[in-house]
């Protein structure tokens, strides 16, 4: 087989897919980023080359999440691009004609308004955490049921309780007082999933234009509570893509396909970096009084990557090797 | 008397200058940096805005080199800003930090005490010296900005990366060093000549994009994470509704220097959104975004600290101003995060979205 690799490298999961010449997913690989992100990148690719059958080719190599830069140094990759641009890629491959886009992960909640397939606007969360993945998590642990079972749990309910939904931290008080007052877990969870669906639209959804058809994606599109919700709140038809939770490393997989294409080959280095040694230092550089923080990555010992510094006396250092 | 005052981006230059030239003794506090921000994270009441914090660090950081009063903007609008001086004086003391503290309230509401205060500041200089050195101080600031405006330019546009930043930092360095009208000058040519020299690409097509907000942020470059460096090496040519000139000719001088921006000219562009004073630069901004979208800029960036109420007034109006233009807005809220990543993801997605939308539209001229 004969495709490219999309990885996603966001603060809770790493997605790695594979996605044949035609653009359809052919692997998907999920993993805890566990705060190492490097050994997982290695880890799912070690897995990934297992998958694949004998004699595949990788014909691109593309990152992105918050880690993009990091495993972009690691694999080698031909295109290194935000989750914006690569969310709005992929799910305008998947669902022709989308207008929005409704994303929310583990740290951050998005919304990417299209036009004629083209970005428009879009918004993501700046300084609150309610209205997230991690947030859900941390309630269903508090109420011991599993994240799995939430959202069916919330559509058994008949009516919900209001939760109050501007801080997470009111959320949670509220919920436990409701909860104390005895009212029913569906409704509380129910509840719930409206505060967070009306934060995330007042918050990240303020003055945007929401039009169908509208798709919701990212890790928390599998909570079927949040996809009812949503429909309540907007009056309109929510589309769940198949591969919901891996768009981001789908839309960085297709931008390796264009990047590569236009390079007329790939940078990637190859399944063997997964037997790599990959170290990662930081140092506080002590040459003006802005004190920057220095990340270093190295190779088998060998410097390949640098960043961190303002004025670019690290990192140009390495670019300047390179040419020489 | 050992005088500082707080930072905010190049403002040093301008200040430091004036005040030398009256011949005051002058503490310039060490650039704003985490520590700067851990100590005034750390003082500062925690619901006040950014700029708060990062004044209240300047001034602990200065008095350890030595400064033992302080020169603050004070301020009467609706911004919680013109109360910050009486504010951080208090902390310092309560810290026990021994400072005078003179504020300098702006002029229109209270000329003679902003008179009375330059004169206990200046040692009973002449007015008319006092007069000079603020000259000086404003040639000054006009020539920084005039270096920030070239290094906008060239900065999307660079052949060597950081080859601009490097001429940038060295031409400030010339006019902060100039203590006299003739060293002003001289340093002004070399650093006219320093940016010029930047070997750029002419020809490449770069977007657009209008820098509006609160003037700290704004002006700014530690409390706004970079933004105007960032969006250079993203290729982005940027252009902001404030400079510290115009500042100075707005509210020390009443408008008097001729030919320059004004913020009446902003505030009348603002006015089929709003026509109100709303504290802070908040009525500039909503102007200054439609100026901007006349002038054909490809995008807007809004950026504020968090909590900054005439900034929020503002945001909730932009979305009207750019469906009648259709520019691109884009709000960033600064608070005392210094991690970089999650600015740059949202303005390469910005960049990239302004990007496509001019290949699309530029498809279609042709």
């Amino acid at each position: 087989m004969k495709g490219y690799i999309g990885i996603d490298v966001g603060s809770v999961s790493i997605n790695i897919i594979f996605i044949d010449d035609g653009g359809v997913v052919a692997e998907a690989i999920y993993l805890r980023t566990q705060g190492q992100p490097i050994a997982m990148v290695q880890k799912g690719l070690k897995k990934l080359s297992g998958r694949l059958p004998a004699g595949s080719k990788v014909r691109g190599v593309g990152t992105t999440g918050s880690g993009r830069n990091l495993a972009g140094i690691i694999v080698g990759a031909d295109a290194v691009k935000n989750e914006i641009t690569a969310h709005a890629i992929a799910t305008s491959q998947v669902v022709p004609g989308v207008q929005t886009i409704l994303e929310i992960g583990g740290q951050d909640s998005k919304i990417i308004i299209l036009r004629h397939g083209v970005v428009t606007d879009f918004a993501m969360n700046t300084v609150c955490a309610a209205g997230t993945g991690s947030f859900l998590d941390q309630q269903a642990a508090r109420l011991n049921i599993s994240i799995e079972q939430f959202g069916g749990i919330a559509l058994q309910s008949e009516s919900s309780v209001r939760i109050a939904g501007r801080c997470a931290v009111f959320a949670e008080s509220d919920m436990i007082h409701k909860q104390q007052m005895g009212c029913g877990l569906p409704e509380i969870l129910a509840g719930l999933c409206e505060a967070l669906v009306r934060n995330y639209l007042n918050n990240v959804g303020k003055g945007k234009d929401i039009l169908a058809p509208v798709v919701f994606q990212g890790g928390v599109a599998a909570n079927v509570g949040m996809i009812r919700a949503f429909e309540q709140a907007l009056e309109l038809p929510i589309k769940v893509p198949p591969y919901y939770n891996v768009m981001g490393a789908v839309g960085a997989a297709l931008l390796a396909r264009e990047a590569a294409a236009k390079r007329g080959y790939s940078l990637f280095k190859g399944f063997g970096i997964s037997n790599m040694k990959y170290k990662t230092g930081s140092f506080e550089c002590a040459g003006c009084s802005n004190l920057c923080e220095v990340v270093q990555v190295t190779e088998d010992g060998k410097v390949i990557a640098r960043w961190g510094d303002r004025c670019g006396k690290w990192s140009n250092a390495v670019i300047e090797e390179k040419i020489s | 008397m050992r005088v500082t005052f707080p930072h905010m981006g190049n403002l040093f230059i301008t200040v430091k200058g004036m005040l030398q030239y009256l011949g005051v003794d002058v503490v310039v506090p060490p650039p704003s940096s985490k520590r700067t921000l851990t100590i005034g994270a750390k003082y500062g009441p925690e619901f006040a805005c950014l700029p708060l914090k990062l004044n209240l660090g300047n001034f602990i950081e200065a008095s350890e080199k030595g400064a033992d009063t302080i020169v603050m903007a004070g301020g009467c609008g609706p911004c919680r800003f013109g109360y910050y001086a009486q504010i951080e004086h208090a902390i310092l003391k309560d810290l026990g930090y021994d400072m005078k503290l003179i504020v300098l309230e702006p002029p229109q509401k209270h000329l003679s005490k902003l008179l009375a205060k330059i004169k206990e500041l200046s040692g009973n200089s002449s007015w008319w010296h006092i007069f000079q050195s603020i000259r000086f101080g404003y040639q000054k600031a006009q020539a920084v900005d005039e270096v920030e405006m070239a290094a906008f330019r060239s900065r999307p546009r660079e052949l060597t990366p950081g080859s601009t930043e490097k001429a940038y930092t060295k031409s400030l360095e010339m006019l902060d060093r100039a203590d006299s009208q003739i060293a002003l000058a001289a340093a002004k040519r070399n650093a006219d000549e320093l940016m010029s020299a930047v070997a750029v690409d002419n020809k490449k097509t770069v977007v657009k994009v209008g820098l509006i907000g609160e003037i700290y942020t704004l002006l700014d470059p530690f409390s706004n994470q970079y933004l105007e460096r960032t969006l250079g090496r993203l290729g982005a040519e940027v252009d902001r509704s404030i400079y510290l000139s115009e500042w100075v000719n707005d509210h020390i001088f009443m408008g008097m220097v001729k030919g320059v921006r004004t913020r009446k000219e902003a505030c009348e562009a603002a006015h089929p959104y709003l026509r109100h004073f709303v504290g802070g630069h908040g009525q500039e901004s909503v102007g200054s975004a439609v100026n901007f979208a006349r002038a054909g800029y490809d995008g807007i960036i809004q950026v504020f600290p968090f909590t900054c109420m005439p900034e929020i007034v503002a945001e909730s109006i932009l979305p009207e101003m750019k469906a009648d233009y259709g520019t691109p807005v884009m709000t960033m809220i600064m608070d005392e995060h210094t991690g970089e990543a999650g600015t740059l993801t949202r303005l390469e997605a910005f960049v990239d979205l302004l990007t496509r939308k001019k290949e699309v539209k530029e498809a279609l001229c042709k």
